[in-house]
């Protein structure tokens, strides 16, 4: 299963990937911002985003309402240390799975990811 | 004789954003010693992530560190050896601002609409961040098992919002 990380940080980046690869993802892109991720998404689609919110170029509130444009199943989780709860509600209405606050350990993270496929799967077998 | 006034309601919030931020990416417990107003360049810093924030509430956030300090933290982040010349070390210390401010901006108040900016991070041995004629900086000094560093807090509130309370704090310059 092939997995996106956009995130502007390149150490958060390399966290998620150890993380993903504890749970047996290791088909991994990544993208630095919105542009660069919707460029890698028209290369070949992942099966998994997790997106931030403050990122260059295009962030990551405008990516996941793109995506929605064309794309209304493939799991998106926002992961970010925007943590109102206006926040999470406009990261919702615009089209997320799942919203996971920075700072995060390893297992919640891991717990987020688990739980937003499993959703995933269930609502495609439904 | 002027006092500087500032709103405490700032602090407390980047008090407990420090603490769950480097205890969750770092594993580390910060000890925060007494805040205090910045009067002078000093204390000089080798690294500085900055944070800006806008909309109802403005300003700054800065957390500033030796090298030392600095490669230890970001070490213990990035759970690899980042040294100074390591091409993530702006980007580390750059990301833990970014969380600190985020997570202490939910704190400031109900109903408040604010934005952060994307870090921008200073490295040069020994560099100043010096006071403004108008915005006064708090600084609260961290100290952790891998070294110590700063949180330089310099924010205004905009919008006057009921829960907002400005105390002066006993600092005459
Ligand atoms: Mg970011």
């Amino acid at each position: 299963m092939k997995v996106m990380l956009v995130d502007d940080s390149r150490t958060i980046r390399n966290i998620q990937r150890n993380v993903l690869s504890q749970l047996g993802y290791t088909d991994i892109v990544e993208a630095g911002d919105g542009v660069e991720a919707l460029a890698r998404m028209a290369e070949g689609m992942p099966e998994l985003m997790l997106i931030d919110w403050n990122m260059p170029n295009m962030d990551g509130i405008t990516l996941v309402r793109k995506i929605r444009e064309t794309n209304k199943t493939i799991p998106l989780i926002m992961v970010t240390t925007e943590a109102e709860k206006t926040r999470v509600i406009e990261a919702i209405k615009a089209g997320v799975n799942n919203y996971c606050i920075k700072p995060f350990t390893v297992e919640s993270l891991g717990e987020k990811i688990n739980q937003t496929l499993g959703k995933a799967t269930a609502a495609a077998t439904a | 004789m002027e006092t500087i006034s500032v709103d405490v309601r700032f602090i407390n919030p980047f008090i407990r954003s420090v603490h769950n931020v480097f205890k969750t990416m770092c594993r580390l417990e910060p000890r925060v010693g007494k805040p205090y107003v910045k009067v002078s360049e000093e204390p000089y810093a080798d690294v500085s992530g900055v944070i800006g924030f806008s909309g109802d509430a403005s300003g700054s956030i800065v957390l500033t560190f030796m090298f030392d300090a600095a490669s230890k933290i970001a070490t213990a982040f990035a759970g690899v050896p980042i040294t100074p010349e390591h091409r993530d070390f702006a980007d580390a210390i750059g990301e833990l601002a970014n969380m600190v401010a985020g997570n202490a901006k939910k704190e400031f108040g109900e109903g408040l609409s604010i934005s952060i900016s994307l870090p921008n991070v200073i490295v040069g041995s020994h560099h100043a961040i010096s006071p403004s004629k108008s915005h006064s900086i708090i600084i609260v000094p961290c100290e952790t098992d891998m070294g110590s560093f700063n949180v330089e807090v310099s924010m205004v509130m905009e919008k006057k919002s009921v829960a907002a309370k400005a105390q002066p704090v006993g600092a005459a310059v």
